[in-house]
């Protein structure tokens, strides 16, 4: 008994500790991690200003372009409102998208035609569907609610020398994939690559955040992929002119603002 | 054509005189080269150089020029363009207008398209100017839409937006000619002359409009003053009639509208007084009565990319005793209620090059409608091409859908923009 105590013992204490210690918190912390991914991805800072350019390029290579610039402020309890000018292509040259986020409610949308001087509501009901005809979906772009999803930590690895945690998110109900595996980054919280997969858990779509640069201390995701494995379309993003912390007023979200683009921001 | 009746050299020189902002900061440059084509496909033709299956052949260049310099902006749309039906080739002025924004307030002075409203090709209070005939024969859709030449305030405060927007420049709809569509016609072959509002100052047409967002809802109130914008006729002699005068009677609408969430997709709601102020009586036959005009509208995205969307509308006319007493014997009449129904269905494919949609007007108390397939391909980024038809018919070809029964149409659209 000595012997085997003496052998094993130190090495079944940690077991045990760990197993008493995670059993029940693997759940819960895999759901803080998500947490704190999505807080570090969609929230970063009071606000956030980019010029974001989005190329959308298909198996043939052919590329199309979406040039914005992206406006966001992060409001009370995880409410959010984004605001998006478009610079090209001419087709939708000049219209802007506003976005009233609210956690565990549709979101309000606003599009702006200015061929028609038109605002109009749309439809939000299918965070699903394709955001600008790309690769990424409207949640893609501005996150999805916590609770939608059970979040389970399946291991923890590493990525280009970065340690990762790995979670897996099931959707509590119909959504666009049967589940995701997500590389979340123990420092930064960031998602260095996510894995989704179809209801025959086949994978269908891969993101990869290709490059992390801190910005005024917020680490961001300068460039980033979404790969659809099963078209072998893409899409690739870059965020240029990154600032936080620039002081968007409440007022800029609107209708005034719709119709007629605050300078100032949409350079 | 549109061309014929823009204000050109009148646009122009009010913007000289204004000056256009001097060191502008950010100078843009856009455009686009179109060809748009459409041909009857009933095989009938009417008399006439205009009146062949081919109704609409055009190529344009748009300009659109646009400057700002801190907080002041101006902008130019304009399109030359070659119509090979009437062999002409013109300019049209689009938008060209000045803006200034000084803190709480804005400005926009100049043509501009102004659109007010929830419904979704519906228009209430909406009494701004626009080209059915260009909607009815394939058009893009920004085409059903004139600028008018108007002064624009904007205020903006914490209650309460207000938008006042005074014109003093009357302009009719364009509604589909006899040289180029069959339309209804209750004078045939009599010769007409037309009456539009004089720029006066008492003709100045002034709209306004208040809106705010009350819970979770885009609401908004809305009066105006000015007149109808499709005209009414009147017959120098009933019985036998040598000429029909055309003209504009005076309107004043009030209504309000309400657009939000709800039911899991987005719900519409608007209504409009429509006061016709030269026949309070209703009993000139010449001049529409007084309405009241509500419309009930719902969207939602059952799917990925699939927008659909229904409306309903109706259109309820007062004194409508004195109305049918009035009317001469043999003329058709509106009933008491129009009512109108809508259908959207919009899918998006590939990756959003390819959209497929539909739309559908249907009255069931006119018995009529109008069907409007169409498919539209982004080629690249620049380069798109749509194809679509407008399909007519109903029980009588005096009603709205029904009178351009024999205009059915397919139009094809191909636009390079840069």
């Amino acid at each position: 008994m000595k012997t085997w105590g003496g052998r094993c013992g130190p090495a079944l204490v940690v077991l045990l500790a760990m197993a008493m210690q995670s059993a029940p918190a693997v759940a819960a912390d895999a759901t803080e991690t998500v947490r704190k991914s999505q807080s570090a991805f969609f929230e970063a800072g009071r606000d956030f200003q980019a010029r974001v350019k989005m190329t959308l390029i298909t198996r043939e290579g052919q590329q199309r372009l979406r040039d914005l610039t992206m406006l966001r402020k992060n409001g009370e309890a995880g409410a959010q409102k984004y605001f998006m000018y478009f610079h090209s292509p001419a087709d939708v040259a000049g219209m802007t998208f506003m976005v009233y986020k609210f956690p565990n409610r549709d979101d309000d949308r606003w599009l702006f035609i200015p061929a028609i001087n038109l605002v109009n509501r749309i439809a939000a009901r299918d965070s699903r569907s394709s955001f600008v005809g790309s690769d990424f979906t409207y949640e893609d772009i501005s996150g999805r609610d916590l609770s939608a999803d059970a979040h389970t930590l399946v291991t923890e690895d590493q990525i280009g020398g970065r340690k990762v945690y790995v979670v897996e998110s099931t959707p509590r109900s119909p959504a666009e994939y049967a589940r995701k595996l997500a590389w979340i980054d123990q420092t930064t919280f960031l998602p260095l690559k996510e894995e989704y997969y179809d209801v025959q858990d086949a994978l269908y779509k891969v993101f990869t955040a290709d490059e992390i640069k801190e910005v005024q201390g917020f680490p961001t995701a300068v460039k980033r992929t979404m790969v659809n494995v099963k078209t072998g379309h893409k899409t690739e993003v870059v965020f240029e002119r990154v600032q936080y912390e620039v002081g968007l007023g409440d007022d800029l979200f609107s209708e005034r603002y719709l119709r007629r683009p605050p300078e100032r921001w949409i350079k | 054509m549109i061309a014929a009746k823009t204000p050109v050299s009148h646009v122009v020189i009010m913007i000289l005189a204004w000056g256009v902002p001097v060191a502008a900061e950010e100078v843009s440059l856009h455009g686009f080269v179109q060809g748009n084509y459409a041909a009857r496909i009933t095989g009938q033709e009417l008399s006439g150089p205009e009146g062949g299956d081919v109704f609409l052949g055009e190529e344009r260049l748009q300009i659109k020029l646009a400057t700002s310099s801190q907080g002041s902006a101006f902008f130019l749309k304009t399109d030359a363009f070659r119509d090979a039906v009437a062999r002409i080739t013109d300019l049209d002025v689009r938008e060209a207008h000045i803006d200034v924004r000084a803190g709480a307030l804005d400005l926009r002075l100049g043509r501009q398209i102004i659109t007010w409203g929830v419904g979704d090709l519906l228009f209430l209070n909406d009494v701004f100017p626009k080209d059915y005939a260009a909607f009815f024969s394939g058009r893009p859709l920004e085409y059903l839409k004139i600028g008018s030449d108007a002064a624009k305030v904007d205020v903006f405060t914490d209650v309460v937006s207000v938008e006042l927007v005074v014109i003093p420049f009357f302009q009719a709809d364009q509604l589909p000619s006899s040289r180029r569509f069959f339309a209804f016609d209750p004078f045939p072959g009599v010769p007409r002359v037309t009456e539009e509002p004089r720029a006066e100052l008492g003709n100045a047409e002034t709209a306004l409009r208040l809106s705010r967002n009350l819970l979770g809802f885009d609401a908004a109130v809305y009066a105006s003053r000015g007149f109808f914008t499709t005209p009414g006729m009147r017959p120098d002699n009933p019985a036998s009639p040598t000429q029909v005068t055309l003209f504009f009677p005076r309107l004043a609408t009030y209504g309000a509208s309400a657009q939000g969430n709800a039911l899991g997709g987005v719900m519409a709601l608007e209504a409009a007084y429509y006061d016709s102020v030269d026949d309070r009586t209703g009993r000139d036959p010449a001049i529409p009565n007084s309405t009241v005009r509500y419309l009930v509208g719902y969207q939602r995205q059952p799917w990925s990319d699939l927008t659909t969307g229904i409306q309903y509308y109706g259109e309820y006319v007062f004194d409508y005793g004195p109305y049918r007493d009035a009317l001469s014997p043999g003329f058709p009449a509106q009933d008491r209620l129009r009512q109108l129904l809508t259908v959207r269905l919009t899918q998006l494919l590939r990756y959003q090059t390819l959209r497929l949609s539909f739309f559908a007007f249907y009255s069931p108390t006119d018995e009529d409608y109008d069907l409007i397939p169409e498919v539209r391909y982004s080629v690249t980024d620049a380069l798109w091409g749509a194809i679509g038809a407008n399909l007519f018919g109903g029980k009588t070809e005096t009603t709205a859908f029904g009178q351009l029964n024999r205009n059915d149409n397919v139009y094809v659209v191909a636009r390079y923009e840069f």
